[in-house]
């Protein structure tokens, strides 16, 4: 069944890193509500977003920022980057409680990554896109909020026989949902792999428009999901007859796009759906780049409806409705159970929560 | 067009489901060695998650086979 349960003690991308300044931002991870901005030495900070006295949006104006330090609109209670309040309306006496929870945050590859859960990260870090900051690539990205569950867009992008259909004239072409896929699951490191190699394909718009190719293509899609929050496509287009890639892995004859979504659930029926395409040809080409951002937008706004009408679907489903998953779905199977087993594994303890 | 030129990795730990090409049947490995055929992924899932139960190394059914107990899909 689609997993609802979220896993915590994970890094999950709470913003890009031009969405965090000098103006608060608040955004819902988990359903904790987190206030993210930027220090004067420009340092991300993640905190909660609910201030200690009457739960003031610390996010909402006329909450604001004073030097490295935040005002809660309401009655004046200020924080550093710590959390710890540093002033209380009226009064030279600050309760010993007052402090906001904050959490461990890593800017990496564009995003800002939060851990949530109730132990500290350690030594584990967020799996890399490294593309999305390479100067050997042009990227375009953006983010777009789901009214569905996070499950909802783990399954759809695990599956992309759906580009032929839900896609049809942006990046589907009847290829797509005919090419057999093969799936490999690493348990050790817990990634999902689907491949799906296309010898003899249509080249969709989406790449003839972009690369100028005019004939069939070979398409590769080689997916690598890193549940819960990471997912890359790694696209390989290249002209029916080009050679192949070398054997020191150089591919000359090729154009390489990297697909990337984080998969943030926000709550149990609302995620952030953030999306880059990052490309290794036309790299100071504008129009390539305003295409490519209005194509991929429009692809991705056509999940969004199709996911949010299906999760009002679900929600009015009895519990046990019995689904049916097909060859297609193989590689879903696998993200679900990991996405269920982390879930499982950083499930609160019930003593942790009562701290 | 073909699934077979998708790389296999090297790992202790790794299932391998590989769509046999003309068919709608799956062919699971698992780390141990063992493999099987599928018609139904849930299935397959069941057994390669069900290791080491039903996975004897080098043998192979031409079947599904009945799922052990343990399934989290």
């Amino acid at each position: 069944m689609i997993v609802t349960e979220f896993a915590r003690n994970q890094w999950y991308v709470a913003a890009y890193g031009h969405e965090v300044g000098r103006r608060q931002l608040g955004r819902t991870v988990l359903n904790e509500p987190i206030l993210l901005w930027r220090t004067e030495d420009g340092r991300a900070v993640a905190m909660a977003d609910r201030c200690v006295h009457r739960r003031f949006p610390l996010s909402e104006s006329p909450s604001h920022l004073v030097g490295d330090r935040v005002v809660c609109g309401y009655h004046g209670f200020t924080y550093g980057p710590d959390g710890v309040c540093v002033a209380v309306p009226a009064q030279q006496r600050i309760p010993r409680t007052a402090r906001l929870r904050t959490y461990p945050v890593v800017e990496q590859d564009s995003f800002v990554w939060v851990w949530i859960g109730d132990r500290e990260p350690g030594d584990t870090l967020p799996p890399r896109a490294p593309w999305l900051v390479s100067p050997d690539y042009a990227t375009v990205c953006g983010m777009e909020p789901l009214n569905a569950r996070y499950g909802l867009l783990v399954d759809n992008l695990l599956d992309l026989s759906h580009e032929t259909y839900l896609h049809g004239g942006y990046i589907g072409t009847p290829e797509v949902a005919e090419t057999p896929i093969t799936t490999e699951v690493d348990e050790d490191a817990g990634i999902v792999y689907v491949s799906r190699h296309m010898d003899d394909a249509a080249c969709p718009p989406f790449y003839a428009e972009s690369t100028g190719i005019k004939g069939r293509i070979t398409r590769w899609q080689d997916i690598e999901y890193h549940p819960p929050c990471l997912y890359l496509l790694h696209s390989r287009v290249a002209p029916v007859g080009s050679p192949p890639p070398a054997a020191d892995g150089t591919d000359p004859h090729a154009f390489h796009v990297e697909v990337v979504y984080a998969i943030t659930p926000s709550t149990e029926n609302s995620t952030y759906d953030f999306w880059a395409v990052a490309r290794d040809f036309a790299l100071d080409d504008e129009k390539v780049s305003d295409f490519l951002r209005d194509s991929n937008r429009t692809v991705v706004l056509q999940d969004v409806a199709a996911l949010d009408t299906l999760e009002q679907v679900l929600a009015r489903e009895p519990d046990r409705y019995q689904e049916l998953s097909v060859n297609i779905d193989t590689g879903g199977l696998a993200a679900r159970r990991l996405l269920a087993k982390m879930a499982q594994a950083g499930a609160v303890r019930p003593e942790a929560a009562a701290r | 067009m073909n699934a077979d030129d998708a790389g296999a990795r090297a790992g202790r730990t790794v299932y391998r489901i590989r769509w046999l090409p003309g068919t709608d049947r799956l062919h699971a490995s698992c780390f141990c060695g063992a493999q099987r055929e599928f018609e139904d992924p849930v299935v397959l899932w069941d057994w390669l998650l069900g290791h080491p139960e039903g996975h004897r190394p080098g043998r192979a059914a031409a079947q599904d086979a009945p799922a052990p107990a343990a399934a989290l899909v």
